[in-house]
């Protein structure tokens, strides 16, 4: 759907972007990683085409982005505002008669979505007169009404309460399953792990990973295991197959331990050497969260 | 449907929509009715005739001998000294005034001179006295022919006013001259200011509220600022639009409640039909748009450089102050002056010329030639702004607390894309 290639955006202090590639899938939700400040916004606004690389290339599906795939994009700036004193239906109207609806297309789809979101009493209201919340769903609308392909949400769920997120959440994911490719920006990690297929992680103007987010906590697996036992407490002393990285104490008789496999061994070692001494619980390998890669690659990118 | 008319439209339409503008179109005529209804009263009341007049009758044509009668603070005279004799008693005394028949009086100006400007009542009372004379002369000449009644009554003079001062004579409508002259500067520099401002306001709203960058995620910033420009522009023109047809319908009836010989009304209407109106009313609408264009560019580039309206002073004073300085200038000298090299090269550069070349033009006489070059000027100004506010505006609209100073304009001036 999209080709970054090799894009640089200077500005006069400094650099945003340096020689930043990435590969959007068609028909996926692809999360854009990063601290504050990184380069996030900069890239999100060069797709957007408000601003122009100072060199590289974007393509859309297969061509060379230009003002034409305009209409095909969607997009739900982090800075959120619409025309305050302008009632809202006439408003989004607007908005979509700009990215190339007529009015009675317009018209239509937004009878549908307000239908939909529970918003047909807001029609003839002004933004002044909506909650912050509540001007956050009109913008959302806004931002999808005119059908995109490609639909860009920079940092959606800040400024949503957990309930309003939730549906736009579902609306994000359902808008997907329709064909929709999404790519959204944010620092929440909770959110990617939950939607993304892929990632591509910017620190200070640089990609420092990307990939599909299965296989990126796949690799960052360090031979992790979490035991947990109930009985007397074990005394893990001599010849181990395993180093322990953590012991905690349960409420009920139970322990946790967090332990790290030796070169050489596996899970069956750390099962074999438990197993006559007392009774497991559970076993697992502990994968990394994107919270702690995006920490980790952050950090030693520092 | 393009969307610069897109944008064009809603500028207008939320414009128009809203109650002030309505009011404005209403409130504002009336305004200057009200005033104009004042200043008539004062006017009339000083003009009641405190001292009698005495006119001196020279009649080439005889026709008029011994036929003029006196009224109340008017008296007829016949004068019997040659008319150099006659204009140099004018000097002397303020209440004496010289008519002027020629002989033939039909094809040629009957004049009436005077040391101060004579006063309507005389000149009303003597057009008057004059048209009946005429019409009788001229029923007694074709036997009270009825056929010929309608034409014979179309018979009439204009008694056209000219004072005598030490350099010749010259004409007495130049108070209403200066007067039409002083309004042009005002009106032209009051609108490029309020809608310059509406414009530079619907800019900040923009970026106050963030929707910027939604808008020009569709359009290019060039496309939203020529929009707003345009739609603000269109929303003066609809002012002007009607506040012209509304003062021709209330003069149209002003005109018949109040016409009438020897009413002041008549006389103030026949002083101002003798200004071109509308050869000023398309100089106008031409350097208002050409003006308007001008200075709305750097009114929206202003507007993009900052966060909130209290931040616009820093800039809006030197965009200002060439036509703060010719306004200045335009009701203290220049329209003492029109045709002075000051004047002039006011009017030819573009900052300056919608002002200076408005207050000139009521006064005639601006060859064509310098008309031209102004105008020229003016086009090529309004080209050049735009250009340069284009490229602040594009970025900007999309610098968030950021201060911006002039240098940082400058910086954003040759910016790449």
């Amino acid at each position: 759907m999209l080709s970054i290639r090799n894009i640089v955006k200077q500005y006069a202090g400094h650099r945003a972007l340096d020689d930043v590639s990435l590969e959007v899938e068609s028909g996926k939700i692809f999360g854009l990683l990063g601290p504050n400040g990184a380069g996030k916004t900069s890239l999100i606004r060069i797709i957007n085409q408000i601003t122009a690389p100072d060199s590289g290339e974007i393509y859309f599906d297969g061509k060379r982005l230009d003002q034409s795939h305009i209409n095909r994009i969607g997009y739900l700036p982090e800075e959120r505002g619409l025309y305050k004193k302008m009632e809202i239906g006439e408003q989004m109207i607007y908005l979509a008669r700009l990215k190339g609806l007529s009015r009675a297309e317009a018209t239509a789809k937004l009878k549908f979505w307000f239908e939909k979101l529970g918003m047909e009493t807001w029609w003839k209201k002004k933004i002044e007169e909506l909650s912050k919340g509540m001007s956050q769903k009109a913008q959302f609308v806004a931002t999808v009404l005119h059908n995109p392909d490609l639909i860009i949400l920079d940092e959606p769920f800040s400024g949503f309460d957990p309930v309003a997120a939730d549906l736009i959440k579902d609306e994000i994911l359902e808008l997907n399953k329709q064909g929709a490719t999404i790519l959204f920006s944010t620092h929440r990690m909770e959110s990617v792990e939950e939607l993304c297929d892929s990632i591509a992680l910017i620190n200070k103007s640089h990609k420092i990973l990307d990939g599909r987010v299965k296989t990126i906590r796949n690799s960052y697996k360090n031979e992790t295991y979490l035991v947990e036992y109930t009985g007397g407490k074990l005394d893990l002393s001599g010849s181990l197959p395993f180093n322990v990285v953590s012991e905690t104490a349960g409420d009920d008789d139970s322990h946790t331990i967090k332990l790290k496999l030796t070169a050489g061994s596996t899970a069956n070692d750390v099962l074999q050497y438990l197993l006559p001494k007392t009774r497991i619980n559970m076993l697992q390998e502990v994968i990394p969260s994107m919270h702690e890669i995006f920490i980790e690659k952050v950090n030693q990118n520092a | 449907m393009n969307k610069v008319l897109l944008i064009i439209q809603r500028e207008y339409i939320t414009r128009v929509r809203k109650k002030a503008f309505i009011v404005m179109i209403f409130v504002v005529p009336m305004l200057i009715l009200g005033m104009s209804a004042v200043i008539g009263l004062v006017a009339k009341n000083s003009q009641e005739l405190s001292n009698d007049q005495v006119v001196k009758v020279i009649d080439d044509s005889k026709a008029f001998e011994g036929k003029l009668h006196n009224v109340k603070h008017i008296k007829f005279e016949t004068g019997k000294q040659p008319l150099a004799e006659a204009k140099a008693a004018l000097q002397e005394d303020e209440n004496l005034s010289v008519l002027v028949i020629p002989a033939d009086y039909t094809k040629k100006q009957v004049q009436i001179l005077s040391k101060k400007k004579p006063t309507y009542q005389v000149t009303n009372e003597v057009e008057k006295q004059m048209n009946a004379i005429a019409s009788a002369e001229s029923l007694v000449a074709h036997h009270i022919d009825t056929a010929l009644l309608n034409s014979i009554n179309k018979t009439h003079i204009e008694v056209n006013a000219l004072e005598v001062t030490a350099t010749g004579t010259k004409d007495a409508n130049l108070g209403a001259t200066m007067g039409v002259g002083i309004a042009c500067a005002i009106l032209i520099y009051l609108s490029l200011f309020i809608y310059g401002a509406q414009v530079m306001r619907g800019v900040i709203e923009e970026k106050t509220n963030r929707i910027i960058e939604v808008i020009i995620s569709s359009v290019k910033p060039f496309q939203l600022m020529l929009g707003k420009i345009i739609g603000v522009g269109l929303v003066g023109l609809t002012q002007f639009g009607a506040w012209i047809l509304l003062s021709v319908v209330s003069s149209k009836i002003a005109g018949h409640a109040f016409s009438g010989p020897g009413s002041p009304m008549a006389g103030a209407i026949a002083v101002l039909s003798t200004i071109p109106f509308g050869y000023i009313l398309m100089c106008f609408i031409f350097y208002f748009l050409t003006g308007y264009l001008l200075y709305s560019a750097l009114f929206a580039a202003v507007g993009s450089a900052v966060d909130s309206e209290t931040e616009t002073q820093q800039f809006m004073f030197p965009i200002t102050l060439p036509l703060l300085f010719t306004y200045i200038l335009s009701v203290s000298v220049l329209f003492q002056a029109p045709d002075s090299p000051l004047a002039v090269w006011l009017s030819m550069i573009p900052f300056t010329a919608p002002v200076a070349m408005m207050v000139r033009i009521p006064f005639g006489g601006v060859p064509d030639w310098q008309l031209g070059i102004s105008m020229a000027l003016m086009i090529a100004g309004f080209l050049f702004t735009t250009y340069v506010a284009a490229r602040i505006y594009r970025v900007g609209v999309l610098m968030y607390g950021k201060k911006a100073s002039f240098k940082e304009l400058a910086k954003w001036f040759f910016y790449k894309e």
